[in-house]
């Protein structure tokens, strides 16, 4: 009830203006609206599968013609294909091209999620904390895993820095490991706080915008200008949600080199 | 009422539809996010590994496999183009090498020819020279005895005119010596 007077409140005093920025990123069931169980459909379940056709149109169906000389679509799917590629090959190494399905899986996950959640009216899956820490722990615990299976006590060398002079080491170490530990956090956090923070700027510019239909004075300079900061805004969100995908895949790929070659 | 509404859709949504706080931190909803994004990871894995990545791994491959063969295929035609160009340079030497011996084969039969023609002409000249030689001494030679012919009838006539006796063998005789010597 208090939130909901501080609500009125500053409904009150925005004189008209509303602000719901944070609303575009509420959960809810697709069908009736009962609590959010775990299997319940709800708009998590249609963007994430939205996700799931686009991925499918632009890989399956785009190469399915398998033409030697590439249509519009084809070539868009061999460059995907080609950039994540590479980028596996150069950052962890020809031995880790085994794991190119996963990053590929993430990579394409993310970019569409990122892109979709740019559609006005969109739920971006990738916004949610939720989300990004399951992607960030799988790949935290798959590399951890990865390299014990791989080198045994021998995966512990990532942290024993012997190129440093031997008395440092065992600080080096302590800080090798806090940095370990927290690859997971700034991994999800930064996903998921770009995502959030560029949608909620949009909204709140979104809310200035009808301010000509409140004041025809104030509005005549502030509704140009929120619109104009709405599309910058918008471009900078594209840019960004190409960007934080590929800041997560070649992350994990960094992550993988050190559990493919942990030694220094 | 509202509080009601409050509790049974979640305790992220305030009893008008807004959000509380921040919705990405809301615990009720974790659970759900996290079934729906497990599952969605997965069907993408099986769509990427099954059909879409060696799908584009053949095309890829076949193209590049493509792209060899041709370039293989354009080094082979310009090794046989260069080959050519080299046979036609050789057909063209061996034309102009036939082309000089048949000139130098051509003058040399003509040079004979001219050559037997040359001697020939000559041996027929020599003959002809020959036979004019022989008529102008027959000539000289019948001119000779007209001359002595002529001589002896003048010396006979001269003496029968000088009144000496003399037969015509002493006569001939004298006039044979006079005429010779």
């Amino acid at each position: 009830m208090a939130t909901e007077a501080a609500n009125g409140a500053e409904h009150a005093e925005e004189g008209g203006l509303v602000f719901h920025p944070m609303d575009q990123f509420i959960v809810k069931p697709l069908f009736g609206d009962g609590p959010v169980g775990m299997f319940t459909i709800t708009n998590v379940t249609l963007w994430m599968a939205l996700t799931i056709l686009c991925i499918f149109a632009l890989l399956v169906l785009g190469s399915s013609s398998r033409s030697l000389v590439p249509g519009r679509i084809q070539s868009i799917a061999e460059l995907a294909y080609g950039f994540i590629r590479k980028m596996v090959e150069d950052v962890a190494g020809k031995d880790a091209l085994p794991y190119f399905p996963y990053i590929m899986t993430l990579f394409m996950f993310i970019v569409f999620s990122n892109f979709l959640g740019l559609l006005p009216g969109s739920f971006t899956t990738t916004s949610h904390i939720g989300v990004t820490a399951v992607l960030a722990m799988a790949v935290f615990l798959t590399v951890t895993i990865l390299g014990f299976v791989k080198h045994g006590a021998g995966f512990l060398s990532l942290f024993w820095i012997s190129a440093a002079p031997l008395p440092l080491r065992p600080i080096l170490a302590l800080i090798e490991v806090i940095s370990y530990f927290v690859r997971p956090v700034s991994h999800s956090i930064r996903l998921a706080g770009n995502m959030m923070a560029g949608h909620a700027v949009i909204k709140v510019f979104a809310a200035f915008a009808p301010m000509i239909l409140i004041s025809a004075g104030i509005g005549l300079v502030v509704t140009p200008l929120s619109i104009v900061a709405i599309t910058a805004i918008y471009a900078l969100e594209m840019l960004v949600a190409f960007i934080q995908a590929y800041v997560f895949t070649i992350l994990t790929c960094v992550y993988l080199k050190d559990a493919l070659h942990p030694h220094h | 009422m509202a509080s009601e509404t409050h509790e049974t859709v979640s305790a992220c949504v305030d009893n008008t539809g807004g959000a509380v706080g921040m919705p990405q931190l809301c615990p009720d909803w974790m659970g759900n996010q996290i079934f729906w994004l497990v599952v969605t990871l997965i069907v993408i894995f099986f769509i990427l590994s099954r059909l879409a990545l060696p799908r584009i791994a053949a095309v890829l491959a076949e193209r590049q496999g493509t792209i060899t063969n041709d370039l293989a295929a354009a080094e082979d035609l310009k090794a046989k183009a260069s080959e050519a160009e080299e046979a036609y340079n050789k057909a063209l030497a061996d034309a102009r090498a036939e082309a000089q011996n048949i000139i130098a084969a051509t003058k040399a039969d003509i040079k004979a020819e001219l050559d037997e023609a040359t001697a020939k002409a000559d041996a027929e000249i020599a003959a002809k020279a020959a036979e004019g030689e022989k008529k102008i001494s027959e000539i000289r030679a019948s001119a000779m005895e007209s001359v002595k012919d002529v001589a002896e009838a003048t010396a006979k006539e001269l003496v029968a005119v000088l009144g000496i006796k003399a037969d015509d063998k002493t006569i001939s005789n004298a006039v044979q010596t006079r005429v010779k010597g």
